[in-house]
């Protein structure tokens, strides 16, 4: 019979295909499912996969969902490698939002040219400091910071509820929870004429690389992966745990703030109840399908937004929910577990005994 | 007491998904099994019941289907984590989104149809009449309590979650008991979900849980692996849920928004409470949780 045997070392080599036969299963399941609903499957995935990428502008789209999941997912793959698990950067992102909106809000018809770049240190601000209430119960009581995150990420939606509805709403808006439209001095410009995309993508490719060098070739990153593979080697050598655990939720934190600014002062303009279609959830398969690599973070947010830009493709062409995304997300991660197998064991034929 | 009967009665209410959903997760964490994606599986419990209810008429019917869905989705992760041995962490994170994604997905067709919602049911002259869920989630407290502390396969169970390789060594099947472990947990979400679907709301939103299944999650820690501690624990998050509609009856004038955050900030303030108290965490905590085992021969 077939058994499941411990390779001696990880495979490197499953450790990177993995994500490609991940990618593959999720394209024939989606294939399975879009039969079962009816569709044929070959037209069904040209729409949700190759649809959106037809022009300038979808390609522009494209890269511009790919930002806040870049963002987001960078700063988590540096934390879950320390094996410190925020996965709330929903909240922090829209506190980003938040902090960075305010400002906008507050110096309304102000055309400095230091309102942008202020937005954008209180965005990364906003995200660090809802991140930092995990950090703080973590190292001062040992609470689970996978669940103190995500409860923030409850919280930080019905603050942002209550601010467009109350104190921060349009009053000139006709009653709808908005704020009012930022200015151009606190409006990102496009790069090229006729799409959306912002200068926060080169320098999302900026931070991938920067957390690369971090990962790799510094110091306090190295006492992270130490942290991360083995908690009691961390201590032994000395490393401080808290600083671990600071370091991780802050810069987590710190991203998706630089996220949630590039959301209201890009494509938004202005505060909404819904700032974020949850990509600081998605950033968590973004991390995973990434090998918690920033190269591999890079690619996968690239097809996470992908599979945002074909859920609204299908919507349109082919009458299906746009929660489909979220189907497609899910089914993404599984397969990649069930590839993961493969990079620790390794199949045996034994005869039985 | 008769003005106060009827606040009891909704604090219960509040407490009941909060109290299925809390023992499944207990009983798959004793056997070592830490199982993240209890929001996923109450998704899924929860859409299932509202539409089989609302296709074929029988509340019985969706419920038992939300039941089973639940366990479905929980195979799943039994699946993954128990023959890929795959990270039970992010199988889990991932059972959680999949089951938003899911429910969203499914839902679509049935977001603004209504349940007529379960009638409660009067079980002795005197006494108010009562919801069956309610009266189920007490029963299966006693079940859970009676099956884990006072026969032999609880002790097993118990033993599977201390110590995975003794069990295996002293010839228990440790797998096929986590597996056991892991469908009671998703049939108690799934429990839980379609209480909230046909029942308590009763109707379909997108995430209609509300994150009850991390607060669940939260309960079982809070009170360190004791099922009566869980009971205890979901009726205090039963009251503060309950505040944030009574405090506006009462005329407080706190923006609907910040009552709302009361039960996530309630499960954040005790967890930081109670971890100070890391050492009942560590003493109670089943030894061998979250971690993947693979028996060798």
């Amino acid at each position: 019979m077939w058994r499941l045997e411990a390779r001696p070392a990880p495979s490197r080599r499953a450790r990177w295909l993995a994500p490609l036969a991940a990618l593959a299963l999720t394209i024939v399941l989606g294939a399975l499912l879009f039969a079962a609903l009816g569709q044929p499957p070959g037209r069904a995935l040209a729409v949700f996969f190759l649809r959106p990428l037809q022009n300038g502008y979808g390609v522009g789209e494209w890269l511009l969902k790919a930002t806040p999941l870049m963002l987001c997912g960078l700063g988590l793959a540096l934390g879950f490698r320390a094996n410190v698990w925020n996965i709330g950067a929903e909240g922090q992102l829209i506190l980003g939002a938040v902090a960075a909106g305010g400002l906008a809000i507050a110096f309304e018809g102000s055309d400095s040219a230091l309102l942008l770049p202020a937005m954008m240190v209180a965005g990364i601000l906003g995200g660090m400091a809802w991140a930092a209430i995990p950090a703080l119960l973590r190292t001062s009581c040992q609470t689970n910071e996978i669940l103190t995150s995500l409860m923030l990420a409850y919280v930080a939606p019905l603050l942002l509820a209550w601010l467009v509805n109350g104190p921060w709403r349009d009053p000139d808006g006709f009653n709808f929870p908005q704020s009012i439209q930022f200015g151009e001095a606190a409006l990102l410009t496009p790069l090229f004429d006729g799409t959306r995309l912002t200068a926060i993508f080169p320098l999302a490719l900026g931070l991938a690389l920067a957390a690369w060098l971090f990962q790799h070739h510094s110091y306090l990153g190295f006492q992270m992966n130490v942290a991360g593979h083995s908690a009691a080697a961390a201590r032994y050598a000395g490393f401080s745990a808290d600083r671990t655990v600071w370091m991780a939720l802050l810069i987590g934190g710190g991203c998706a703030g630089l996220a949630g600014f590039a959301e209201v002062a890009g494509p938004l303009g202005q505060l909404l109840p819904n700032v974020s279609p949850g990509y600081g959830f998605a950033a968590i398969v973004v991390a995973f399908v990434g090998r918690l690599h920033p190269v591999g973070v890079v690619l996968a947010s690239l097809l996470m937004s992908l599979l945002y830009l074909g859920g609204e493709a299908a919507q349109m062409e082919l009458d299906l929910p746009a929660a489909i995304t979220g189907l497609f997300q899910g089914a993404l991660l599984f397969a990649l577990l069930a590839c993961d197998t493969f990079v620790n064991y390794r199949l045996r034929w034994r005869r039985q005994s | 007491m008769n003005e106060w009967l009827p606040i009891l009665v909704t604090i219960m209410g509040a407490a009941t998904p909060l109290i299925f959903a809390g023992l499944g997760e207990l009983v798959a964490e004793k056997a070592g099994v830490l199982n993240l994606g209890l929001e996923g599986m109450m998704l899924i419990g929860a859409v299932t019941a509202f539409a089989v209810s609302s296709d074929s008429g029988s509340l019985v019917a969706g419920t038992a289907a939300g039941a089973l869905a639940g366990v479905a989705a929980a195979a799943l992760f039994g699946v993954l984590t128990l023959h890929c041995l795959a990270n039970p962490m992010a199988t889990g994170l991932a059972l959680a989104l999949f089951g938003v994604g899911l429910s969203a997905f499914v839902g679509r067709d049935y977001v603004s149809r209504v349940l007529e919602g379960v009638k409660p049911v009067e079980l002795l002259p005197g006494l108010p009449p009562m919801d069956l869920f309610i009266l189920g989630s007490l029963l299966l407290f006693g079940a859970v309590h009676g099956f884990l502390y006072h026969t032999r396969a609880g002790l097993v169970l118990r033993a599977v979650g201390e110590s995975p390789t003794t069990a295996h060594a002293l010839g228990y099947p440790v797998r096929l008991i986590r597996w056991g472990a892991i469908l009671f947990g998703g049939a108690g979400a799934g429990l839980a979900g379609a209480f909230l679907a046909v029942d308590y709301t009763p109707m379909w939103v997108e995430g209609l849980t509300a994150g009850r299944g991390w607060i669940a999650l939260a309960l079982v820690v809070f009170a360190t692996w004791k099922p009566w501690r869980v009971l205890a624990g979901a009726y205090l998050f039963g009251g503060v849920t309950i505040l944030q509609f009574h405090g506006q009856a009462l005329g407080l004038a706190i923006p609907p928004q910040f009552m709302g955050m009361l039960p996530y900030l309630a499960t954040i303030i005790v967890l930081a409470v109670m971890s100070r108290r890391s050492l009942a965490i560590r003493a109670n905590a089943p030894a061998s949780l979250g971690q993947v085992w693979h028996p060798v021969f």
